[in-house]
């Protein structure tokens, strides 16, 4: 048990520091470090508890206190929790002030645009990820892509299209 | 300082607490509006310009943006329990639900028809994350160097499994030193 608090500890302490970005970069070292080297859960379970996160309000790191929840109980949560949003909020109070003198500095600009590109690899390493895990059939794909197709233009509430989600693949089963 | 204030009085670490709690309780798919209309508009703790500067800040550091931008107001108010305290309040409410949820599964998981109900949601919010992706790929088109950086990214994390604090290292400085080449 303690050996798989420290484990929990040190994975999102090191992920806390690397969420350049938000949340969502993390995923797919988040989704390695569970399910291939721990092996805490399978693909598709992160897969469902990445969606249940997504289901729940608030900022969209909510999968790192549910994972946490799911591979330790009660320490678990707290443990993955810590963890993860001790590291990056002491970060920025040490950097709170520093901001402030180098607020027009070029330097600041020109490192804020070179992350933009990383950051975006990431998001769509994560997207590959778990819509791979995700779309076991082809009815599960067709979902994943009406759900595409849905949000990319009209400005929709992301609940909405989770709620016909879930009530595609209720309605669906064992058609597909 | 007196200019980065809204108006209002300085807040309590109770007020803070209470103010990020209710932030995070409507905050579905996105605190980020929200958060600025809580902060700016309706409680007055900050200057619209004091909260760009801000959330510049909490999207440069690493960490989630809104997670960031409660521990920045918690601090400039209240310092360390300030930080503490707003903290704690943004995510009380969305880590009881999201437990509640995840309590729901596990019960239910070996049900078919949660199973079924499950499966579409998990490939709902795979769809929500590619359009994110797609998104944020937009603004790159211009950028040719740019896209090479994120095409390599994809493929060493997403493809190559590669760990990400490698690929960090290696990528991060490269695409930086692009950027500084290409705008100087």
């Amino acid at each position: 048990m303690t050996g798989v608090l420290v484990s929990l500890a040190a994975i999102f302490a090191e992920l806390s520091l690397l969420a350049f970005g938000g949340g969502n970069t993390t995923l797919p070292e988040m989704q390695r470090q569970v399910v291939d080297v721990h092996h805490w859960m399978s693909a598709s379970d992160f897969s469902a508890v990445f969606a249940l996160a997504r289901a729940a309000p608030g900022p969209n790191l909510m999968i790192v206190p549910l994972l946490g929840w799911r591979v330790a109980g009660l320490p678990g949560l707290v443990v993955s929790s810590v963890a993860m949003f001790g590291p990056s909020s002491i970060l920025m109070g040490l950097a709170l002030g520093l901001w402030r003198r180098f607020k027009n500095n070029p330097w600041r600009r020109i490192v804020q645009a070179g992350l933009v590109p990383v950051t975006v690899g990431l998001v769509a390493a994560s997207a590959a990820i778990i819509a791979r895990a995700s779309d076991g059939t082809w009815g599960l794909t067709a979902i994943t892509v009406v759900a595409v197709v849905a949000t990319l233009g009209e400005r929709i509430n992301p609940l909405w299209v989770l709620a016909a989600g879930a009530a595609a693949g209720f309605v669906g089963m064992g058609w597909f | 300082m007196a200019e980065r204030r809204g108006g209002a009085e300085v807040p309590s670490v109770w007020a803070l607490f209470l103010g990020f709690l209710g932030l995070g309780l409507i905050g579905f798919g996105g605190v980020l509006p929200l958060a600025r209309r809580m902060l700016v508009e309706q409680r007055r703790w900050m200057t619209a310009e004091a909260f760009i500067e801000t959330l510049g800040l909490c999207q440069f550091l690493p960490g989630g943006n809104i997670i960031n931008l409660s521990v920045a107001v918690g601090l400039e108010f209240r310092g360390a329990a300030g930080a503490v305290a707003a903290l704690t309040g943004l995510m009380a409410a969305p880590t009881a639900i999201v437990i509640g949820l995840g309590v729901f599964f596990e019960r239910f998981r070996d049900d078919p028809h949660v199973q079924h109900l499950f499966a579409g949601l998990a490939a709902a919010s795979a769809g929500l994350l590619v359009t994110t992706a797609l998104k944020m790929l937009a603004p790159l088109r211009t950028r040719f160097f740019g896209l090479v950086i994120t095409g390599l990214c994809f493929a060493a994390v997403g493809w190559l499994r590669v760990p990400l604090l490698p690929t960090m290292l290696v990528l991060a400085p490269l695409s930086i030193a692009i950027t500084w080449w290409r705008t100087a």
